[in-house]
């Protein structure tokens, strides 16, 4: 008797310590400290573009948004943006929406890369960095798809290629 | 099998090296290995060691050990220290990569530095396991201990057995006449003493600070305390701890507070110790290190703004003034349980540019062109058929490895700027690159240059922001360990047994710490009551087991 009693008292202070131990690793480790989780809500916010025109993110409810966060000195943003124009052209047609969050530059220095890669999806300046804060991104390139429901499907950080980027414009497909 | 039953009658559980109540020992074996007693946990039967059969048992038993404590705390101590050679990745200057910054900083080291995972070490996952290992080892060994141990204190009989007197450390033996007016004598002196006295069959327990046995768990306790507050500090919303660069005349949303609150900076003030200025008992100190080289203070003035409304980043937010504050070095804004401290500082950070539009070789100037380095215009009018048009800009310049002008970042620390001018005899304009003390004319001799005009700069404050729910919690941890620090500390378990035996009087004593203490006490309680000294075994022992006989006393 005495040594069953041990035994389950033994048992729930094991599990009591493996549950705490289990909640800090798990909460530092598998849940991204960031505020915006996959599977969570995307924060909403609203920029206006280079041609003076608002986007609000809720708006795009319905359509796949390939939410990308960049800076003109960011050579991997670079290279991934003539790959993003280009699935923008096919995807744009399919209900994919691409916004470009810049991280607060001169709108002359946006408006040249632009012009230079012929940027064709909206691009928006976050001059106060309010969208990077909730957004929390620190690295760049970032990049958050959103379903059509508004959800965070998938968070990169880091460069993509043309093949990537194609894959995940087709995953938030509406 | 499951108890052991002295011959006083006491049952004793599995395990247990002397009787409970009398104190008889146990397990005969021992006896002729050592001549004392080993007293400690009051020779009772640690759990662990005695059930190992399932799973749950085998775990318990693990973390019981101390062995196993100490070797967790020597691993996490030598981990630590080998997180202290090299720079922790968070602290990198920004913009590199870590892989490559170790290897290239410190060599074949420094890579391996990286490789094994040193470069985030106290937030790595096999740290933080260690740590709560340590955690787990700590609740599981003093759970361990301290109920046998107070179920050992609890049942102790006053009537002990001549065996388990025999080999304490401290023992004697007197033969007196008059025994009950002796024994009155010492019981006297032990109440004088402050001892808590019982009394069975004309024997004597005397005792003291039993409560300095419970030290090193209450201090545990306090640990675990801590432990859990640290813990806390993972679960959202517990703890936020961000870093803001705020330029003066900037309103910026504060960082960790979801969108709520807003800050300006209205002057970063750095001030020094000026000869003269200062009292003069600094002057020393000035002289020694020269004017204006020590620091002052370090100051924001800031004023606090609320949002009004729902929060929607990047709208332009409505707000609402909260206070005005000078944040100093340790006098930090508190607002909300948030706390901004000023931490660090930049000076000077390029803010406005000036350029005059001029003839190379007339000198004559067509006009100034300002340019806000943090949103320049496209095209400057400058009257009179006279036009400037900035084709690029880069805030950070530098070449990249294909040559070209390229930003290393968007803060204007090193501008540079390509400019079209134009001019009535030049419609079609001359492209000139400008950066700091540099002009480029790429496309030949040009008649018009952008001359450098002035410079406008301002301070940029480095602020931490802070919000912590854990303090508290830490800190009555803290304080939790320090009591039961000083409660095994400070005091002293002590106990002394006096006994009739075959019309003799033994005495026996025993102590967790200071026998020295207890032996002075002794000498008091015994002067004038004609009964010997006791002597110290232990002292015996060291001298006549020089050989293989040597060992050390219990702790």
């Amino acid at each position: 008797m005495k040594k069953q009693q041990r035994l389950i008292m033994r048992t729930v202070i094991l599990l009591l310590l493996l549950a705490a131990v289990g909640y800090t690793i798990y909460a530092n480790f598998f849940t991204e400290k960031a505020r915006v989780t996959v599977g969570s809500t995307a924060p909403d916010f609203v920029l206006t573009d280079l041609n003076g025109k608002e986007h609000r993110l809720s708006d795009y409810r319905g359509k796949g948004v390939f939410l990308n966060f960049w800076g003109t000195w960011c050579k991997p943003c670079e290279k991934e943006m003539p790959y993003i124009n280009a699935q923008y052209g096919t995807y744009k047609n399919e209900g994919v929406e691409v916004l470009a969050v810049n991280v607060g530059e001169t709108k002359l220095s946006v408006q040249k890369f632009a012009d230079r890669f012929g940027l064709t999806f909206p691009i928006m300046i976050d001059r106060e960095d309010q969208v990077m804060n909730a957004y929390d991104v620190n690295q760049l390139p970032a990049t958050f798809l959103i379903d059509k429901n508004g959800k965070v499907k998938k968070i990169i950080t880091g460069t993509m290629t043309e093949e990537m980027v194609k894959q995940y414009m087709e995953s938030i497909k509406p | 099998m499951e108890h052991v039953k002295c011959e006083c009658g006491h049952v004793n559980p599995h395990g247990t090296a002397f009787c409970e109540s009398c104190g008889k020992p146990l397990e005969e074996h021992s006896e002729t290995k050592k001549q004392l007693l080993d007293m400690r946990y009051e020779g009772s039967a640690r759990r662990s060691q005695t059930y190992n059969k399932t799973i749950i048992d085998k775990i318990w038993a693990f973390f019981s050990s101390v062995k196993v404590g100490v070797t967790l705390i020597v691993i996490t101590l030598i981990a630590s220290a080998i997180g202290t050679i090299f720079p922790q990745e968070m602290y990198l200057p920004p913009n590199v990569s870590p892989a490559e910054y170790y290897a290239d900083q410190y060599g074949w080291l420094g890579k391996l530095y990286y490789q094994l995972g040193f470069n985030n070490l106290y937030g790595s996952w096999w740290y933080m396991l260690l740590i709560a290992s340590i955690g787990v080892s700590l609740v599981i060994c003093s759970l361990d201990r301290v109920i046998p141990l107070y179920r050992a204190l609890k049942q102790q009989g006053v009537t002990r057995h001549p065996n388990f007197l025999r080999r304490q450390r401290l023992f004697s033996v007197s033969q007196v006449a008059d025994m009950d007016g002796v024994l009155k004598r010492v019981k006297e002196n032990l109440a004088e003493r402050r001892y808590h006295i019982r009394e069975e069959n004309g024997n004597i327990l005397a005792e003291k600070g039993r409560f300095s046995r419970w030290g090193p768990y209450v201090n545990h306790i306090g640990l675990i305390i801590f432990l859990i507050g640290a813990m806390l500090r993972f679960v959202p919303g517990m703890y936020v701890d961000e870093v803001m660069w705020i330029r003066e005349g900037e309103t910026k949303e504060i960082p960790g507070t979801h969108g709520k609150y807003f800050l300006k900076s209205e002057k970063f003030i750095f001030e020094t110790y000026q000869k003269g200025k200062d009292n003069e008992v600094f002057n020393a100190a000035i002289d020694r290190v020269g004017n204006g080289m020590v620091a002052k203070n370090y100051q924001t003035n800031v004023v606090l703004y609320k949002r009004i409304g729902p929060v929607i980043a990047g709208e332009e937010p409505k707000l609402k003034k909260i206070k005005e504050y000078k944040i100093r070095v340790n006098e930090p804004l508190k607002y909300d349980h948030y706390a901004l401290y000023q931490v660090d500082f930049k000076q000077n950070e390029p803010y406005k540019m000036a350029f005059q539009l001029m003839d190379k070789t007339s000198g004559k100037t067509f006009g100034t062109v300002d340019i806000n380095l943090h949103n320049p215009e496209a095209s400057y009018n400058l009257g009179h058929g006279y036009r400037v048009e900035l084709l690029s800009y880069f805030p950070d310049f530098y070449f990249d490895e294909d040559g070209n002008p390229a930003t290393k970042s968007k803060i204007p620390n090193n501008p540079a700027f390509v400019f079209k001018m134009f001019a009535p005899d030049k419609p079609k304009g001359e492209v000139s690159f400008v950066a700091i003390q540099q002009t480029i004319e790429p496309f030949g001799n040009n008649k018009y240059k952008m001359a450098f005009a002035g410079l406008e700069t301002r301070n940029v404050s480095g602020l931490t922001v802070r919000r912590d729910f854990t303090l508290w919690i830490l800190g009555l941890g803290g304080a939790v360990f320090m009591i039961g620090l000083i409660q095994g500390m400070y005091w002293n378990h002590r106990r002394i047994w006096v006994q009739r035996i075959n019309g003799e009087v033994w005495l026996a004593a025993h102590t967790n710490k200071n026998w020295f203490g207890l032996k002075n006490e002794i000498r008091r309680i015994l002067d004038g009551t004609g009964l010997a000294m006791p002597v110290d075994q232990a002292d015996r022992e060291k001298n006549a087991g020089q050989g293989g006989q040597a060992h050390g006393a219990a702790q």
